[in-house]
């Protein structure tokens, strides 16, 4: 029983650590809290680690695009520690706070900002398993996480009691209630072609080669990704989106009264939110963890164990490889980000809005509806939904193959193509599905 | 379980008492962040539900979206006497007693309930008996997918009929397309209501 390597999930790890005189149940949820513990620490880690990173970064490509060098010093020659550097001399500033702000407001509205752009770690996933929560609406769930964050950006601007700062906010409030509407259409043209909300499940159906990207899926999804990273700059208000903060006309935006570590956290939270809108493009339109190089991911593949029922160290390094992977992808995304950032002059207000409205939301509703039409248009010309034979389609297996259905039942099943009927077929192998799935195979049996 | 019953007591706590905030509290935009946490909480107790599509709808329609424009809306209107709000006695006594009724009608509808036979049905059950920890389709996050099933007709709480005679139990798809295109007409009715009116006056 104490084999803590006999385990596949962390949790499983720590029950078999404990005491075996311990009560399974007891063992179970301490186990629970433990790995939870870790998790969140593993995400705090590099959530407080990325923002370190990439201000370095940005550092270093602005120093380039601009003829200088960037940092140099602190930490040998490329200056690898600026970023600590400015983080200890932020610790030690003193918090203040302006008279004419509502005090309360003002010292909860960063750690609000804050919050929710850490909680979209939770949901992002890494590599074949390797995500904090699993979700079968996880696109859907970060989409609702990243759509909390303008709301500690606004009380903040709001709670300030100056006028910049009331300004920064009221644009971001405009800009980020606007622009959330073309991004969560692009959204939708990806997964309009994957068939399902599961990054995990999207993920993995990229695998192969460069063809079974989703982003090469067919011509909208192609352009969905460059709308959608136009309107998720945007929406990570960076430049030439950065209304909210604009130096030029409004000394600092919203942020323009904080100081020291509270104003540290507005830009952890930028700077992880513009890696998290990152990830859900690589999941999304790059092949998530998957290189793309045909031969290379058959060999990764080839190190996946998927019947382990123990830890195995060749799932692991797969793993390792896909999530280097993965945040390499989002790492140059960023860079891009960095790139259009110190490349491109600050749209004004009324240009950033008719961005959005005029050219932005009709686009991406175009590429909705040409991804819609798209599986029909092929299937009446070629016969099948998709342009290469294998890549990822939605409805490739069907239900009702085996059973009778009734006319009115049949649209549903094939829209409906995989899942509970398949569990309908076999109760006896998942003994904890919930009552539900098990009378109405009951019913079915008896129809026999 | 005892880490279930422990999260659902705060994350209920918390949403009653943000809840209770909101209404004690006299600014406007405080308000509004007592009413984020309570949604937020919410959201919470959906998880816990395994109810995990509904808890991100509540968040995204409700923290993310009407809170948004709430503050938005607050930012844009509220100076000087409309950033406070103040509330005689009579209107504490009046809103006391309908909040009182309410609560009235929904403990009584609560307890009307014959719970035994809707917890065997839903998939996540009450927090006090949710699923063990260890059951694969909630640790692959599977939790969703009967809700969609649903919506398209095959319901869990009606399955389909063996004898295949009578019709099968209609789907939530013709509901959900009459909300969405009476919002539609909402939206369509409030923009014309909040154009701008400029009327050529031919006389002057």
């Amino acid at each position: 029983m104490n084999a803590p390597l006999a385990a596949i999930t962390l949790q499983e790890f720590f029950s078999r650590l404990m005491p075996d005189e311990w009560d399974s149940a007891v063992r179970a949820e301490w186990a629970l809290v433990i790995a939870a513990v870790v998790h969140a620490a593993l995400l705090i880690g590099l959530f407080g680690f990325l923002p370190l990173f990439y201000i370095w970064l940005e550092r270093k490509v602005a120093g380039r695009i601009q003829d200088r060098l960037g940092p140099t010093r602190v930490g040998g020659r490329f200056g690898w520690l600026q970023t600590l550097a400015d983080g200890i001399k932020l610790i030690q500033k003193e918090d203040l706070a302006p008279s004419a702000a509502d005090r309360w407001l003002f010292n909860m509205a960063p750690f609000l900002a804050v919050v929710a752009s850490f909680t979209a770690f939770m949901v992002l996933p890494f590599a074949d398993g390797w995500v904090a929560i699993a979700l079968d609406a996880g696109v859907f769930m970060i989409l609702a996480l990243m759509s909390v964050e303008v709301l500690g950006i606004i009380l903040a601007g709001y709670s300030s009691g100056s006028k910049w700062a009331l300004f920064g906010a009221m644009r971001e409030a405009a800009q980020m209630v606007s622009y959330e509407i073309p991004m969560a259409l692009c959204v939708l043209v990806p997964l309009v072609a994957a068939g399902t909300l599961n990054f995990g499940d999207i993920g993995r159906m990229q695998s192969g080669h460069l063809g079974h990207w989703l982003i090469f899926h067919d011509p909208f999804t192609f352009l969905a990704f460059f709308t959608y990273f136009t309107t998720a700059t945007a929406s990570v208000k960076r430049a030439p989106f950065d209304l909210a903060e604009a130096e030029s006309e409004l000394v600092a935006g919203f942020h323009t009264e904080y100081s020291g570590l509270r104003w540290s956290f507005f830009f952890m939270a930028e700077y992880a939110s513009m890696f998290a809108v990152s990830g859900i493009a690589a999941l999304l339109f790059l092949g998530g963890w998957h290189t793309g190089i045909g031969p290379i991911d058959a060999a990764i593949q080839g190190l996946r164990d998927p019947g382990a029922t123990e830890f195995s160290v060749s799932n692991y390094i797969a793993n390792l490889i896909g999530a280097t992977v993965f945040t390499l992808k989002a790492c140059f995304l960023v860079f891009v980000q960095i790139w259009v950032r110190w490349t491109l002059p600050r749209l004004r207000i009324d240009q950033v809005m008719t961005t959005c409205l005029k050219y932005l939301v009709p686009i991406s509703c175009v590429l909705f509806l040409g991804a819609v039409l798209w599986p029909l248009a092929l299937a009446a010309t070629l016969g099948r939904t998709t342009v290469l034979e294998g890549s990822p389609s939605l409805g490739k297996t069907l239900i009702g193959e085996s059973r009778p259905l009734s006319p009115r039942e049949k649209p549903l099943a094939r829209s409906a193509n995989e899942g509970i009927f398949e569990r309908f077929e076999q109760p006896s192998e998942r003994p904890k599905i919930p009552s539900l799935a098990r009378r109405a195979s009951v019913n079915q049996e008896g129809s026999r | 379980m005892m880490l279930d019953a422990a999260l659902f007591w705060l994350f209920a706590l918390i949403a009653c008492g943000s809840a209770l905030a909101v209404v004690i509290s006299q600014n406007v935009v405080r308000m509004a962040f007592w009413l984020v946490m309570s949604l937020g909480s919410v959201a919470a107790l959906f998880f816990l539900l395994q109810a995990d599509f509904v808890g991100a709808t509540q968040l995204l329609i409700y923290v993310g979206g009407t809170v948004v424009l709430l503050v938005f809306g607050v930012m844009l209107t509220a100076t000087g006497p409309y950033l406070q709000i103040k509330t005689s006695p009579g209107e504490g006594l009046i809103g006391a007693c309908l909040g009182g009724l309410l609560l009235l009608v929904l403990t009584y509808s609560v307890m009307g309930v014959g719970w035994d036979d809707v917890t065997g049905r839903m998939p996540g059950e009450s927090p006090a008996m949710a699923e063990t920890p260890g059951d694969p389709r909630i640790q692959s996050g599977a939790t969703s997918r009967s809700l969609g099933l649903a919506f398209l007709g095959l319901r869990p709480d009606a399955p389909p009929d063996p004898t295949l005679t009578r019709a099968p139990a209609p789907g939530y798809l013709l509901p959900f397309e009459i909300v969405s295109v009476h919002l539609l007409v909402v939206l369509v009715g409030a923009a014309y209501l909040a154009r701008a009116k400029r009327r050529v006056d031919v006389e002057s």
